[in-house]
């Protein structure tokens, strides 16, 4: 058990990190070739900052779009960083001083990350825009995503799993020395889908986590009469002049 | 007017969502381009027997050349913020008049060929082979999208539907299916200089016409200069404003304002046309061709400052593309804008006292202000972020003592198209622009009841067009759209005392 997991952990994680990296140095290598904010936009690469924190801390372009979607969205995206954060005591020994002062909030995090998914789905299905612009791998998405947190809580409230166990699996990863894995239904469903998630996220729509720091409309100065801005273009359709 | 074959929008003041409504606009296209149209702007005659090759390849190479295509194809979550921001899904109900599901109709074919999960399991993400089926919707919705970022400010990656729209209409052009109304027009600007084909001893009578029109009306001798080599500034206008109803009367307002400014202007009958198509078909080689007549003309007239007037699509590619697409600017003067919003030109005279305007010209009217789509989320005026909102409503409040703005969520950026731009101004699409407006009347109509409002102003030569098509529509007055310059022009005090 310990084996095979630990074998699928290495492939997941490879296969994240480097699909993930050829997708975002396409964004990064693929030319913006004009001036194209949404206005008013900031003019200097301060302001671009504090727009790009609004926009992933506080969703304010969603907040200004739809307040249902916003709050749904916003308490499953927060909850998931308490959790994820939460999460690093399985890969810290000594667990990290503000990790583990935010141990009591895990439960919370993944409370919030379930009811923010349960009103993600409901809107899906109850809101004839959105449900017309849905397709099967939207929902499955959902599905996977209350899956896993839902096996997360299960294991924090119904079935305790051998955490100890976890943890020191976890740790054998990382030092290539392996460990045994509690065989428990909860911990071993948590864990695939997990996987799961990790080999998907380069090929789906959850690439909208890098994909929001290269949108040109949010990360580009408004300032194109004070610097001339060129194509990037290798054969620049226009010769200097 | 003719019986339209189809129903205007009831006004309702608050601006419902309409329930889905799927194919409710599937019978709307507009004329195909044909062959001399399409090849004058360097895209093939008719639909090319490889198309779905030619097609791919196309896409291929935008996917390399735009960031913003490989970023908004893959990271929209269908999240659903944009499915009620459009103007043409509030007016029409037709889905795919959604932002996201426009974007759709190109996405499920980028998932399908470039995508690992497209090309190994297409129906669990929504991916589609590229068929005629495919390429006539197409054609029928990537025109029914004016390309004004409202659904950008809403989605929270920035999703710009108008960007995956210049695409689709790039990638119809390159296989041999182009629009009519753009590209004829696009090729009359190669040509004569302009939208309309104007040349230049028509338009020099059509300036001696309006000379002699101010002259019996206020007495004074403003002067409409063209082709005067050595003046300081080049004025570019678009050419609706030579003869168009309001657009001409904002015409005269700039020549007012530059009369009794004293500084020395010109229009060029070479560069005789601010706005540029080539950004609505989405092909930066058509977009740059036409630019670069403006740069020409201003180095042969030898003027130190380019001055822009009222277009809003004119104004995105002046403000934002210009120096790209055809800069250095290098021999202009450095002290002003380059280029120069006539908004800014006349706000800056007015607040260093050189003009002077007295709003009680306008006391006859109850005036609010359309924000151009182009203008508001697509460019800028003056020194900070939002002087494209601040700058035209000093100059109507320094011109009419009665101003009101509509209600906050159809202003500023949340501004809603007027329903012609993108290069829908055709009659071919009219109940689509009729629809399209629905959300700026019904705003409009508030401030009717609520406000008294009489008059309302644009910057924008395809928002004067469109209003005074689809007012009457509404049960409105036609003449209820003026030129923002011609509310200033009036309201100027010139010398002799008018």
């Amino acid at each position: 058990m310990g084996i095979i997991f630990s074998v699928l952990f290495y492939a997941a994680s490879v296969l994240f990190v480097v699909a993930l990296g050829r997708r975002i140095f396409k964004y990064a290598t693929t030319p913006a070739p004009l001036v194209i904010p949404t206005t008013p936009a900031p003019m200097t690469w301060l302001g671009v900052i504090g727009r790009m924190l609004r926009e992933v801390v506080f969703f304010e372009s969603l907040f200004k779009g739809n307040k249902w979607t916003w709050l749904f969205g916003w308490l499953f995206h927060f909850g998931m960083l308490i959790v994820l954060v939460e999460h690093l005591r399985y890969v810290s020994e000594p667990v990290w001083f503000w990790v583990a002062s935010i141990q009591w909030l895990g439960p919370y995090g993944g409370m919030a990350m379930f009811v923010g998914l349960a009103g993600l789905w409901v809107r899906r299905l109850v809101v004839d825009r959105v449900r017309y612009i849905s397709v099967l791998s939207d929902h499955l998405m959902l599905g996977l995503m209350v899956a896993i947190v839902g096996s997360g809580l299960v294991m924090v409230y119904v079935f305790p799993t051998d955490i100890v166990m976890v943890k020191s699996f976890m740790l054998g990863l990382i030092k290539f020395d392996w460990q045994p894995l509690p065989s428990d239904p909860p911990v071993v469903v948590h864990l695939v889908l997990t996987l799961v998630l990790m080999i998907i996220f380069p090929f789906s729509k959850l690439l909208h986590a890098p994909g929001v720091f290269f949108s040109p409309t949010r990360n580009m100065r408004d300032n194109p009469r004070e610097r001339r801005h060129t194509t990037g273009w290798r054969s620049d359709a226009h010769p200097e002049k | 007017m003719t019986k339209p074959d189809f129903e205007t929008p009831e006004l309702t003041l608050t601006q419902d969502v309409p329930a889905v409504q799927p194919g409710a606009m599937e019978h709307s296209k507009p004329f195909v381009a044909k062959a001399a149209h399409q090849e004058a702007l360097g895209f093939p005659g008719e639909l090319v027997d490889n198309w779905k090759e030619v097609a791919l390849d196309k896409m291929s190479d935008l996917l390399k050349t735009y960031r913003s295509l490989p970023v908004f194809l893959d990271s929209c979550v269908k999240c659903g913020a944009c499915t009620d921001k459009c103007h043409y899904y509030l007016g029409t109900g037709d889905p795919k008049n959604m932002p996201v599901a426009r974007q759709d109709l190109l996405r499920s074919v980028y998932r399908r060929y470039f995508t690992v999960a497209g090309k190994f399991l297409p129906k669990l993400v929504g991916a589609k082979d590229l068929t005629e089926e495919v390429l006539e919707d197409w054609y029928k919705y990537y025109h029914q999208c004016s390309e004004c970022r409202r659904c950008s400010v809403y989605c929270p990656y920035g999703i710009d539907t108008a960007e995956i729209t210049m695409a689709g209409r790039e990638i119809l052009a390159s296989v041999g299916i182009g629009q009519k109304y753009s590209n004829e027009i696009i090729g009359k600007v190669h040509k004569i200089g302009n939208n309309l084909g104007l040349p230049k001893p028509a338009l020099a009578d059509t300036l001696d016409g309006l000379e002699e029109e101010v002259k019996e009306d206020i007495g004074v001798d403003v002067k409409f200069p063209l082709d005067q080599s050595g003046a300081d500034v080049l004025v570019i206008v678009p050419s609706a404003d030579f003869f168009a109803e309001p657009h001409v009367d904002g015409l005269i307002g700039y020549a007012k304002v530059f009369h009794q400014s004293g500084i020395s202007w010109t229009l060029s009958s070479y560069a005789s046309e601010a706005a540029n198509f080539g950004i609505f078909v989405g092909n930066y080689e058509n977009m740059q061709k036409v630019a670069e007549r403006i740069r020409t003309a201003a180095m042969e007239l030898g003027v130190k400052r380019i001055v822009v007037g009222e277009c809003g699509h004119a104004w995105r590619v002046a403000y934002s593309f210009w120096n790209t697409l055809i800069g250095p600017f290098d021999f202009l003067d450095p002290k002003f804008p380059i280029p120069q919003h006539v908004c800014e030109f006349t706000n800056d005279l007015l607040s260093q006292h050189i003009l002077r305007l007295d709003a009680e010209a306008n006391d006859d009217k109850i005036v609010t202000f359309h924000d151009s789509c182009n203008v508001s989320r697509g460019s800028r005026m003056g020194n900070q972020p939002g002087g494209q909102f601040i700058i035209p409503r000093q100059l109507l409040r320094a011109a009419c003592n009665n101003f009101v703005d509509m209600s906050p969520e159809t202003t500023h950026e949340h501004t809603f198209c007027c329903g012609g731009g993108g290069g829908l101004l055709t009659d071919d699409l009219l109940e689509l622009r009729v629809k399209g407006a629905s959300p700026r009347m019904n705003a409009l109509q508030r401030v009717i009841e609520d406000e008294g409002v009489t008059h309302m102003a644009a910057i924008c030569a395809i928002c004067k067009s469109q209003f005074s098509k689809v007012l009457p529509f509404y049960g409105m007055g036609m003449d209820m759209i003026v030129s923002l310059h011609q509310l200033v022009g009036d309201a100027l005090v010139l010398d002799n005392g008018h």
